[in-house]
Order: structure tokens, then sequence, then C-alpha cells
């Protein structure tokens, strides 16, 4: 069944063209990752599929509940949490879950059970003002203030930016829980690494979708042989990688530098004896398999300086 | 050259009420490194870096900014660093030139060094077309970049970036990074947080915060020897995940 | 309902937890009841003077030219009874009445020694005193001129002015400005404080929350609004109270009265707030708007500092369109002359109109979508 149907949707803020001919499906109880960075209008789709704004064509729906028309019936089913997190500072987090479960029109007690997991984490901390949390503990208190009513779809927009690795981490985790109680998630990131972590992801970038899919399937629709190479001094070395020929493209990926080959002018042998007669040391070259990070930039093409 | 130190710090020091924020931290970074500075959420970063740039007074404990001391040379310190964060950088209202021509006058610079450096600023970023476009209007990379380029205008000898890349799209930050590299070469000092584990293998030196103090500060590759690890990611998470403090 | 509940218990903790606004807001009326205690000026123009005697008596009749050729009072009546005077101030008919005693002429020249007695409108302290002063100028012009006729002989003839204040004897100008401030006052926390906790939650962007929520945006609005008509009514209290005993000023009307017209001027506040609210999106332009759009016109055009009598025509018709001028007119009508609702009919339709347009428009802006 598809919880969240997005048809040819387009919004405009004066001349920023924020979104264009946005579709995508969205299948009941998977996680689904928009991936893209800053103003590639994810926050934008986000508050078209929660009611908040209305597009200036196409159309969506939410379980089959249209956005413009049945956006009362939609406000009762999803669970939203905006980027950055809106909780009231001022508030202890007791009384910011209270307060989110009774606009809800329920009580903590009676969905007690759904957010067990994650509130018992942050529950010995009730009585502390929700400004005084950590990161981490903040997030997990907003989570639970969007599933006290226990939505069927849950929206997150940027949940982990800001938020350290081992939060992050734990995050996933919890999503995860989530989502085997039957609960649809759409969520954005700008960090590439989280999107293996999603059943499914779109791409975004400049308001378009670049590619949708499984992870799985957008990494092998990568069309070069992609080498990963390591060695000192570094900058010098990437440097020296996008001046050899068949090079397509270079980049720093951690300790290794990623470079798109034509498998007809170079090969990794070839390429590591060009470093070593170059003078680097350590040097390994091997056949990698791309990221998502990899396609990512392969799709987007929007640099220049790739070589 | 090897050791010369652009910062020195020692049981460096600062509590908020019986809050220690930071606890006897001691380090140093070299000259022209790009010393990487992370911890997890909470763990003091943002305090110890406060100091460093002397926006704050520790508690207790001594220091030097490139040779300035960070207790009682505090003015000397801020007109001898570069400083770029991610939540301010520059004035979205003004536009391109006019942010350069502010920050290169807030410094001291002469209208003449002004005029030369932002003409070779806004080549080497290829922003000559945009000089009269409104800072607030261009997209988030860019004008990471150009806030990177206006906090070295006064030819500081360290820059201090908080998450520099934090949102950026994966291109625009590794063309960020090598802007990072590009400076370092010229020995420029480098003193860079980040939430992205990638970005941590491109620095010379990594220190790890937890709690308050350094639990570990090394190159990349000795840390992931250390741990038995790939990569920084799992090195990073082995050594935050002892963090007790839940704040 | 309960979730009503919850949203007005969350708007309290709001308010009661940001102690420093709280102590300003509470402490704001006291300091300014004392400020315009002092230092305030007025300026009149064309005072409407009405003469009480005989106009068959001739210097009665010299005096009242005198008047009349004054630039900056104007004959409005000639009667006979002091008893009709009351009723021509409370019907804003005359700012002054000049009453002559019978025989006025003759008293003056033959037996040396007359007397006159000026009656000033002392609800509005400020004005009336002012008024009073050209007036007793006028009978000292006329006091010199009989006095050089008599130059080198034994008579003289004199006349007493005599000074009196109706409404208000001791012509506090405390009378004055209770009014401007207890406008002033309610005006700033219901919309300024209306507006800026609105556009908080969206600067937070808790207001997305809210709105995705199955909440009514309606009550949205009504929560956020009854925390602060408490507030109000608690500064509405401390002034009155300060104003009676502390400023010696009386309640001579329905304190009943005086509280309806009060509820009507806060919801007219409240809606000015949440229409700021709508139009702005950050903390700072609401501040802004409402400070500048709203705090400054009060004060100028409400007659807490001038009086709209001594405003250019066109300034008069735009103090029209202010709500606190209708409200600071009825309050001093209530509290210092001790008059009916039959004396504020006018007003307080004029109020009442203004604040169910106010509401209507700002419910029907305020968006349920961002």
């Amino acid at each position: 069944m598809v919880a969240i149907d997005v048809n040819d949707v387009s919004k405009r803020y004066g001349d920023c063209q924020a979104l264009s001919h946005i579709s995508l499906q969205v299948e009941q109880g998977e996680i689904f990752g928009l991936i893209g960075p800053d103003g590639a209008g994810k926050s934008t789709l986000f508050r078209i599929l929660t009611s908040l704004l209305l597009p200036d064509s196409g159309s969506a729906s939410i379980e089959g509940f249209d956005v413009v028309k049945d956006y009362m019936e939609i406000r009762k089913r999803i669970g939203y949490m905006p980027g950055r997190f809106s909780l009231y500072q001022d508030l202890s987090v007791e009384e910011n879950l209270d307060f989110f479960a009774t606009i809800f029109g329920t009580t903590i007690q009676a969905n007690y059970d759904s957010i067990k997991e994650i509130y018992s984490q942050i529950e010995p901390f009730k009585e502390r003002k929700a400004g005084k949390l950590s990161g981490g503990m903040k997030q997990k208190l907003a989570l639970c203030c969007v599933l006290v009513h226990k939505p069927s779809v849950l929206f997150l927009d940027e949940p982990t930016t800001g938020v350290d690795a081992v939060s992050r981490k734990e995050f996933w985790s919890m999503l995860y829980r989530i989502r085997s109680g039957g609960v649809t998630i759409f969520v954005s990131t700008p960090y590439m690494d989280e999107a293996a972590r999603c059943d499914r992801i779109a791409l975004i970038q400049q308001g378009r979708i670049i590619d949708n899919g499984t992870p799985q399937q957008i990494v092998e629709k990568y069309p070069y042989t992609l080498l990963g190479i390591a060695g000192h001094p570094i900058y010098p070395l990437l440097k020296f990688v996008r001046g050899c020929s068949g090079v397509l493209s270079c980049f720093a990926f951690g300790a290794e530098h990623h470079a798109a080959i034509d498998t007809a002018l170079t090969n990794a042998d070839d390429l590591k004896k060009k470093i070593e007669a170059a003078g680097f040391m350590d040097c390994v070259v091997r056949e990698i398999k791309p990221g998502i990070e990899d396609c990512f930039m392969q799709l987007a093409k929007g640099g220049n300086n790739g070589k | 050259m090897e050791n010369e130190n652009v910062i020195e710090v020692r049981n460096l020091t600062k509590k908020f009420g019986h809050f220690t924020a930071v606890d006897h931290i001691s380090f140093e970074v070299h000259k022209g490194e790009i010393f990487g500075f992370l911890g997890a959420n909470g763990a003091g970063k943002t305090t110890a870096m406060k100091i460093l740039c002397g926006l704050s007074r520790p508690t207790s404990g001594e220091g030097k900014v490139n040779g300035y001391d960070i207790n009682r040379e505090q003015e000397k310190i801020k007109r001898n660093i570069g400083y770029m964060s991610q939540r301010f950088s520059l004035y979205p209202d003004l536009k391109v030139w006019e942010n350069i021509r502010l920050f290169g006058g807030i410094y001291g610079l002469s209208s003449s060094t002004i005029r030369a450096k932002s003409e070779a600023m806004l080549r080497y970023l290829q922003m000559e077309n945009l000089r009269n476009e409104l800072v607030g209007r261009l997209p988030l990379g860019w004008k990471q970049k150009l806030a990177f380029s206006i906090a070295l205008i006064h030819e500081p000898s360290i820059v201090f970036l908080d998450e520099p890349t934090g949102g950026v799209d994966p291109e625009t930050r590794r063309m960020f990074w090598e802007m990072i590299y590009a400076t370092a070469e010229q020995g420029t000092t480098i003193f860079v947080t980040t939430h992205y584990m990638d970005e941590a293998e491109y620095c010379d030196r990594v220190s790890i915060m937890v709690d308050g103090v350094i639990a570990d500060l090394d190159s990349p590759a000795a840390l992931k020897q250390r741990y038995h690890a790939t990569d920084m990611d799992s090195v990073f998470r082995q050594l935050a995940v002892k963090a007790q403090r839940k704040e | 309902m309960k979730e009503f509940g919850s949203f007005v218990k969350k708007e309290f903790r709001h308010i009661f937890r940001d102690k420093r606004t709280m102590l300003i807001v509470l402490i704001m009326p006291i300091v300014q009841i004392v400020l315009f205690g002092f230092a305030i000026s007025t300026e009149i123009n064309n005072a409407r003077v009405d003469i009480v005697g005989d106009v068959q008596d001739p210097s009665v009749r010299r005096i009242m030219e005198r008047i009349e050729h004054n630039d900056y009072l104007q004959v409005m009546k000639v009667y006979r009874s002091v008893e009709d005077i009351h009723a021509r101030f409370k019907k804003g008919q005359a700012d002054v009445a000049v009453c002559f005693e019978r025989n006025f002429d003759e008293r003056l020249h033959k037996q040396g020694m007359a007397s006159v007695r000026v009656i000033g409108d002392g609800s509005d302290p400020n004005s009336a005193q002012m008024i009073v002063n050209y007036v007793v100028g006028v009978l000292n012009d006329e006091q010199n001129d009989i006095s050089l006729k008599y130059v080198g002989e034994n008579e003289t003839a004199g006349m007493t002015p005599t000074i009196q204040y109706m409404y208000n004897p001791g012509v506090l100008s405390s009378y004055n400005f209770v009014p401007g401030v207890m406008g002033l006052i309610l005006m700033l926390i219901c919309s300024m404080m209306t507006a800026i906790s609105i556009v908080k939650e969206k600067e937070f962007g808790t207001m997305e929350l809210l709105l995705v929520s199955p909440v009514k945006p309606l009550w949205i609005i009504v929560s956020k609004a009854i925390p602060y008509l408490f507030l109000s009514s608690v500064n509405l209290l401390t002034i009155l109270l300060l104003s009676r005993f502390v400023m010696d000023v009386p309640i001579r009307g329905s304190i009943l009265l005086l509280c309806f017209v009060s509820l009507i001027f806060i919801l007219a506040s409240l809606s000015l707030g949440l229409l700021i609210s709508v139009i702005s999106s950050t903390q700072r332009t609401a501040l802004l708007i409402s400070g500048m759009g709203l705090t400054m016109p009060t004060m100028i055009f409400s007659g807490i500092i001038f009086p709209c009598e001594s405003m250019p025509v066109l300034l008069q018709y735009f103090s029209d369109i202010i709500p606190a001028k209708w409200y600071i007119i009825m309050v001093k009508k209530i509290m210092i002359e001790g008059v009916g609702l039959g004396y504020i009919y006018n007003e307080l339709l004029i109020l009442s109109l203004m604040s169910f347009v106010l509401l209507a428009v700002s419910i029907r802006l305020f968006r349920k979508r961002l």
C-alpha cells in the first residue's frame, strides 16, 4: 500500500524554484530517505506533505487523503518533527510531552507503551527544562512528542543535523524500532552516510529528484570504475591524481581519495605506478564499490572542479 | 619550524557554577597543521574554542594563542586570529563586496589593501560576477567559501572553523576542504570542528573531547591503529560512548 | 476542551518562567504613573468660553468683547444661571465659564469692588489651568485699563477674580494622566505581548507543530489571548489602586462600567496584537511595529500629552482611528466626572465597532497554514 503519494509537485518562492515536478511514492511501513544538501528543497516538500504549505501545482496524498482538501484528516494521522528542534525550551520534559499529548487528544498514560522505550531513557530528567537538555536527549524528547499520539506516518525533517555521530547511530536504531510497529517514516538528511540506512531513498538537488530507489539500486547504476587511492601527503596526491590521464574525477573521501577512471585509458596498477614514481609514500590503489555520496556527486554534477 | 607551537594550553578549566564544562585540558597545536577538534554534543568543545578565540576567560589554567596570553591578552588574540562559524559568518543583507570591505575594515586594513585583496579573493573563488549579489542570496556552499576567505583577509596565523561544512552539498564540502589544504600549505594553522567523520581523516592531528576532557589526541592513522578501527567514525564512537555526562 | 485547557496552562508557564518580562509587566504601570505625574505640558487653541451674567451690563459687555478679541479664546454662549455650567461641561460644549455677579458694572464703579468667578473644567486639568490663566490675563488687562482711568482721583475700582475648578477642585493633573496610562498599559500588554508570544512560536518553529495538530487555529489564538487578558486585569487593578490611594484620584463612576469598557478595549488591543503577529516574522519586527506603530500614536494622539483639540484638523481626524483615544475619553468621564452609560454611549459604540472589525480581520488573516 502506498502511504505517501507525490505527484508532479512544484513550488516557487518569488524567483526561486524551490521544487520542480517532484513525484515519488512511499510504501507503508518503510523508511524513506530524502537526501540532499541544505537549500535543495527538502523542507519545502515536508511542509507541503504536512499540509502547512500549498503546492503551486501537482498533488499529494497521505494514506489516501489529499494534502489540500483533507488537511484536517492528515493532521490527525501524522507526526511531524520540523527541522531544528521545536520544543518549548522553558517547559520541562514532562510538560512538553504532556502538552503535545493533550493537543492531539490523548494522554501520556494512554499511549505510554508506544513511547516507553524512548521515553524511559529521558524519564529520569523529566523535571528538567527542555532548553537544558543535550542534543541527543532533545532529539529523544522531540521523537516522544511526535509519537505520543500514535501517528501512522512520521515526517522527520533533518532530525540528525548538528547531532554527533554517536547520537546519530542511536537515533537510527530508534527509527528501526518505530518502523517495526508498522509506522511509515519519511526522513530527510544532508548526511550521505545515512542514506544506506533507509529502505529507499530519493536524492534531491536544487528542487529536483535526481534519482530514487533502494540504496543498492542507486549504487549499481554508477557508471564508472571507482578506485580508492591512499597515500601521503594527502593534498598533493589529490592534485596529482587529478592530473593523470584517464582520471575523470577525484575527490577526497576520508583517508582515501575516490577516483572515477576511464578503463580504456588507465587501471589501478597503472595509476599506482605513476603515483609511486611521483614519490608519494604508503601508496595503496584498489578498486572499490561506490557509495551513495559518490553517486550523488556524479548525478548532481553541480560543480566544475571534479577534474 | 617543526616544533613551533601556535596554541599551547595547560590545565585549561572552565566552570559554570557547579558544572565543569572544560576540565583541565592541555594540548598544543603546531604551526601550519590542520588540527581537528572533535567531541560529542555537550563535551565542552564550544566552550574551549571560545576561550582560545579570546571570547571567554578560563576559570583556571594557562595558555597562549599565537604567543598571546589567553588570560591577559584577549584583545591581541582576537586581532590575530581568523574565525568562522556555521551559525554566524557573514551579513546576509550586505553585498559580497560590502562584506569583504567591512571585515577588512574591522581588521584595520587600508582601503587599497582591501581593494587588492578582494579582487584576488573574488578571482580565486570565481565569484567576480557575483560581487554585487547579496550574500543572503548565495547558495550555502558559496557563502561558506566566501566566509572562509574573509576570515583569512587579515592573514592571521591561525584560523578557527566551527563546523564550517554542516549541510553543505558533498562536492562543495570537498572543495571547501581543498581550500583548507591550500591555506595550510601556506603555513596558516587550521583549528576545525566537524560532525563529518570523514573530514576528521583530513586533519593532521585530531583531538576527541569527552565529558570536558581530551580523551585522546593523535594523527588519524595512529588513532585508528590504537583502537583497531578502519575509520575515524569507529574511533569516535569507541571514545564517545564512554561519556557519562548526559549534558 | 481539555486541549484548550492545556494550551492556556502552557501559555501561563511561558509567562511565569520569564521572570524578567514578568517583572517589567508588573512594574511598568507603577513607573509610568509616577513618571507621568511630572513633566506634562499642554497648549491650547480656541478655548471655548461661556459667559454667565447680564449682557446688558456695560462692564460685562466690555470684558466679553475683550475675550472675543483674544486669539486663544472664543465666546460660545451667554446665559444667566450658574446651574447650567455643569451640563455644558459634561456635554463637552465649553472649557471654561466666566461668571459675573449681579449689577457688576454698578458695583465695580460705584462701590469700587466687584467679583467675578472663573470656573474651569477640572477633569482635564492641564488644559483647564492654561485656559483659566488666559481668561484671568484678559481680566487683568481690563483691570489695568480701569486703573489708568482713575489715575489722579481718589476713587478706585477693582474686581477680584476668584478661580474655581469643577470636578477637580485641586486641579490635580494626575486626574488627567491616569486614564491615559491605563490606555497605554493595556495597549502595550495586550498587543505587544500577544504579538511577541505568537511570533516567538513562529521563530522557534513550534508554530509548525501546533498547526499540524488537530487543534483548531481559533483555539490557538484564544489560548494565547487569555493569559494576557489576565495580566492586563492585574495591571488595571494595580493602576486603579495606585491612583485611588497614592495619587488621590477619585473613582466617581461605576466600577462595573469601567471594567466593562476596559474589557472592550482589551479586546481591541488583543486583536491588534494578533494582526501584528500575522504580518511580522521575527520578534524584533513585532516589537518595532507595536512600539512605533501603536504605542507612539497612542501617546501622541490619545490626549495623554497633548490635548487633541490643539492639533491640526487632519491629525485630529487621524486620532479618531486610535482605539485608545476613545477608551481614554470614556475612562475620564467615568472616573472623574462620574457619569453613567448614557454619557459615553457614542464612544462605547465606536470602540465596540473597532474591536469587532479588528477581531474579525485578524482571525480571518491568521493562517491555518504557514
